[in-house]
């Protein structure tokens, strides 16, 4: 049993005390992830998440810049980003041109000012912390900061729940029921920024988005139940993160020996499968309806 | 007025080739991006490049071998799930998965911080000696195909419907142009980087559309913007070490504001004088 | 291209025994269809008659179970070019960099390779054809800020600079206003019979059809009816077609495909399935 442990984790990673504060970061931020991406899907906003993460990175190479903790960085810029978006991006779809131009602006002020970081602060090691995220190189005082975010965060989307629900689902019906749908739009966007920039923290700019959609839309294809899939989401998110932690561990003893495979890296792919599977597994329950159905012909 | 370097350099002298060359595919292929509504190619296929280009650093071998090779397969993979059925979120989980192995064989590369920058944001050395050769034969053969495949490819762009009732294969036709994507990108990417080859890309298109309509305007106003906004981005790069993407992507975004405004204001003109519409 | 008064007798257009079997289900049954030169046709059926299945048959996207079509005279090898085919809709972007006139003129060589050589040729044909469908006043405008009638027209120039024998229109009313609806119709009727080229014309509804319609094909179930407009619409023959006792009603000169004989309502009349013809039963 010992030594299956020691195959399992590699030694120290239970004495660790970056991994602990990993695996707790990390699993709460999973678990918000989730919770909000079965939103994110619902409502169609994942392009929107995406972009805040961009605008988001560029505010932490600010703060890089500054020599302030890029946490604060991402939240400013999230925060800001997401009302911009509200505000502005109201009129303009998800198609026009104008967003991609908006985006790629973001894109390129976050190059000039990781380039800027590599060149005056000697961070050589900022665009891959920004863009592809380190969970083990969290600062330990941001600990509290991100407990209180996922906490202020659940809260919030448990008391919008429901109208929240009604609002993504048919705006127009939860106008005529009262609902204030604006006001809706723009809390869970602000809410989605906090979520995208905590991910960003964990997995880097780039990255952050395959937390946030993969297992919610995992999700959807598992069950139809809005509660079932906001567990099954944040359960798959948490699993990715765990595992992604433990291989990372595992992986500063893999070729080429001495240097660990990034933990960002690992939950992508874990992503992508646990999603490809739960696509095949509903695929085959709807050819067995399928088949049902011909017969009758 | 300009140092002498600038011209004369013999990385400057590959960066003014490899950037003229990137410039002038980009526009072209910019525009049936943009017609076929497909700017989420744009932006995930050079991403998916990164990838290869990032394990070929890893491999120490010519790092466009590695970008061509994954973003083509990219484009075809985004054609091939795209016309089965409209599923953004699986091709955009397998593009960030993408990425993150690009972050895998970064960070196991030991010049990884140099590496991932030059690759992410585009680096004015970004075309070394042996790129130049391959850069010109791949833009070479995109713009041939894209030649040969014009008028189908515009036909079928439009209506999918016609093109197949006059014969055209259209499933061809529409993969072998996810492969000049993929080419397209594979070359952009070490001058302007992954992540704002997308703006070479849709820029300047989306600038010519707002100031005329016909294809063939568009396509020669677009070439006029691409090239110049390279240009400009090589001779500020040089000056000031900042990245290229940087520029490519402030250009691009003034020259569509100016765009903007010039439409604003024609449309004022034209209220005040109604008997000039149309 | 064949002078088609030459071959008054030959068919255009003959579908022989078509049947085509998607999985175990049957799309369309034993389907016989023949359209000679200068013909207006109205090809006519509900939602999931097998409209759409028929109109991928003729123009050659979909190869029947079984059966044969012959496309042109027997002598004609290329079927797809003797066919100009209009679609439904175009899907078009308001700010797509595409005139209407480049629309039509990839009607004259939008299947040829190679990018187009400047030709006065080319641009005569594309204008005279612009002014044929009268849409010439909009030509330089974008389609895709084009109205569904105006784009309709485009597309109707596009099909006829092929040289057709045959202008296919799939559902050509489905989003025009009643005006428009009109104007389509009777501008394809004109040129039809001015270029002896046959027209098909798929609807759901043969009411603003009627005046112009030399023969019509009733689809129903995947079964298919052709023949002049009295003999076709007669209750005794559609109730046969559909298996299900229907009746024609002839109101002020337009015609209803009405479902059932009201057994059940004692004989008072079930308004609830007495409404347009396309939505029997």
């Amino acid at each position: 049993m010992t030594r299956l442990g020691e195959l399992l984790f590699a030694p120290g990673f239970f004495q660790s005390a970056e991994v602990t504060r990993a695996l707790l970061l990390g699993s709460m931020v999973a678990a918000i992830s989730g919770l909000m991406g079965v939103f994110v899907v619902i409502r169609g906003q994942a392009f929107i998440a995406h972009a805040l993460a961009d605008f988001g990175g560029a505010g932490a190479a600010v703060a890089f810049l500054v020599r302030i903790n890029p946490v604060w960085g991402f939240l400013t810029f999230g925060v800001l980003a997401a009302t911009g978006v509200e505000f502005l991006g109201k009129r303009a779809g998800e198609r026009d041109l104008s967003t991609g131009i908006v985006l790629s602006v973001a894109l390129g002020v976050e190059s000039l000012f990781l380039y800027l970081d590599t060149h005056y602060t000697g961070h050589a090691g900022a665009p891959m912390l920004i863009l592809f995220g380190s969970i083990f190189l969290v600062a330990p005082f941001t600990v509290p900061i991100i407990m209180a975010l996922t906490v202020t965060t659940g809260v919030t989307l448990d008391l919008i729940y429901r109208p929240l629900l009604l609002s993504s689902i048919d705006p127009e019906l939860a106008r005529i029921r009262g609902v204030p749908v604006q006001a809706m739009s723009l809390i869970f966007v602000i809410l989605l920024s906090l979520v995208v920039e905590e991910g960003s923290l964990m997995m880097g700019a780039l990255l952050s988005i395959s937390l946030l959609i993969g297992p919610a839309a995992a999700a959807t294809h598992l069950t139809h139940r809005m509660g079932w899939a906001m567990l099954w989401s944040a359960l798959l998110g948490i699993t990715a993160m765990w595992m992604g932690i433990v291989l990372a561990y595992d992986s500063f003893y893999w070729p080429p020996a001495g240097r660990g495979w990034p933990v960002s890296f690992f939950i992508c792919v874990l992503v992508l499968l646990f999603y490809l599977l739960a696509r095949l597994s509903s695929q085959r329950s709807q050819v067995k309806v399928r088949v049902a159905r011909k017969c009758d012909a | 007025m300009f140092s002498s370097g600038l011209f004369t350099e013999t990385f400057m002298v590959h960066a003014w080739m490899g950037g003229t060359m990137v410039a002038v595919l980009c526009a072209l292929v910019g525009f049936f991006v943009v017609m076929r509504d497909s700017a989420f190619v744009a932006h995930t296929v050079p991403q998916a490049g990164f990838a290869g280009g990032a394990g070929a650093v890893f491999l120490n071998v010519n790092p466009l071998y590695g970008l061509s090779v994954f973003a083509v397969g990219g484009a075809l993979l985004i054609g091939y799930l795209g016309t089965r059925e409209r599923n953004d979120v699986a091709t955009a989980l397998i593009l960030v998965a993408a990425l993150g192995t690009g972050a895998l064989f970064l960070g196991l590369t030991n010049k990884y911080a140099t590496g991932a920058y030059a690759l992410l944001f585009g680096q004015l050395v970004g075309v070394s000696s042996e790129q130049i050769v391959t850069t010109a034969i791949l833009s070479l053969i995109c713009l041939l195909a894209l030649a040969f495949l014009y008028r189908p490819l515009l036909l079928a762009s439009v209506s999918k419907e016609i093109a197949q009732s006059r014969g055209i294969p259209v499933r061809w036709v529409e993969m072998c142009f996810m492969v000049i994507v993929g080419l397209t990108a594979a070359i952009t990417v070490p001058v302007v980087g992954a992540l704002l080859c997308f703006s070479l890309l849709i820029g300047p298109t989306a600038v010519s559309i707002l100031l005329t309509s016909s294809s063939e305007k568009v396509m020669a106003l677009s070439l006029l913007f691409s090239v110049l906004t390279v240009w400009l981005s090589l001779i500020l790069g040089y000056y000031s070490g900042w990245p290229i993407g940087f520029f490519v992507s402030i250009i691009g975004a003034i020259l569509y504001l100016a765009a903007r405004s010039i439409k604003l204001f024609r449309y004022k003109t034209r209220a005040l004088f109604p008997h000039h519409a149309r | 291209m064949m002078d088609w008064a030459a071959g008054k007798d030959d068919p255009v257009l003959a579908l022989d025994n078509i049947s085509v079997q998607f999985d175990k289900r049957c799309v369309l049954k034993n389907v016989n269809i023949r359209v000679y030169p200068g013909e207006f046709i109205g090809l006519i059926g509900s939602n999931g008659a097998g409209k759409s299945t028929l109109l991928k048959v003729i123009l050659g996207l979909l190869s029947p179970t079984q059966g044969t079509v012959q496309v042109g005279g027997p002598a004609d090898g290329k079927g797809e070019r003797l066919m100009g085919y209009v679609p439904q809709k175009l899907f078009l972007a308001p700010d797509i960099p595409l005139r209407g006139r480049d629309l039509v003129a990839l009607g004259l060589d939008g299947h040829r390779w190679g990018i187009p050589l400047f030709s006065k040729e080319r641009k005569r044909r594309v204008s005279e054809i612009l002014e044929a469908v009268d849409a010439a006043r909009y030509a330089d405008a974008p389609v895709g800020q084009l109205s569904g009638g105006e784009q309709q027209r485009l597309l109707i120039a596009q099909a006829l600079l092929t040289d057709p024998q045959i202008l296919l229109l799939d559902e050509p009313l489905s989003n025009l206003d009643i005006k428009s609806a009109y104007e389509v119709i009777q501008l394809v009727s004109r040129i039809g019979r001015e270029k002896g080229i046959a027209v098909i014309l798929v609807a759901h509804d043969m009411n603003p059809l009627l005046g112009v319609m030399d023969r019509v094909v009733y689809l129903a179930d995947g079964k298919a009816l052709m023949g002049q407009i009295p003999d076709v619409f007669r209750s005794d023959v559609l109730s046969d077609l559909y298996g299900y006792p229907v009746e024609v009603l002839n109101v002020q000169g337009r015609i209803m495909v009405v479902g059932g004989r009201n057994f059940e309502n004692n004989g008072y009349p079930r308004e609830a399935i007495c409404c347009e013809s396309n939505e029997v039963l």
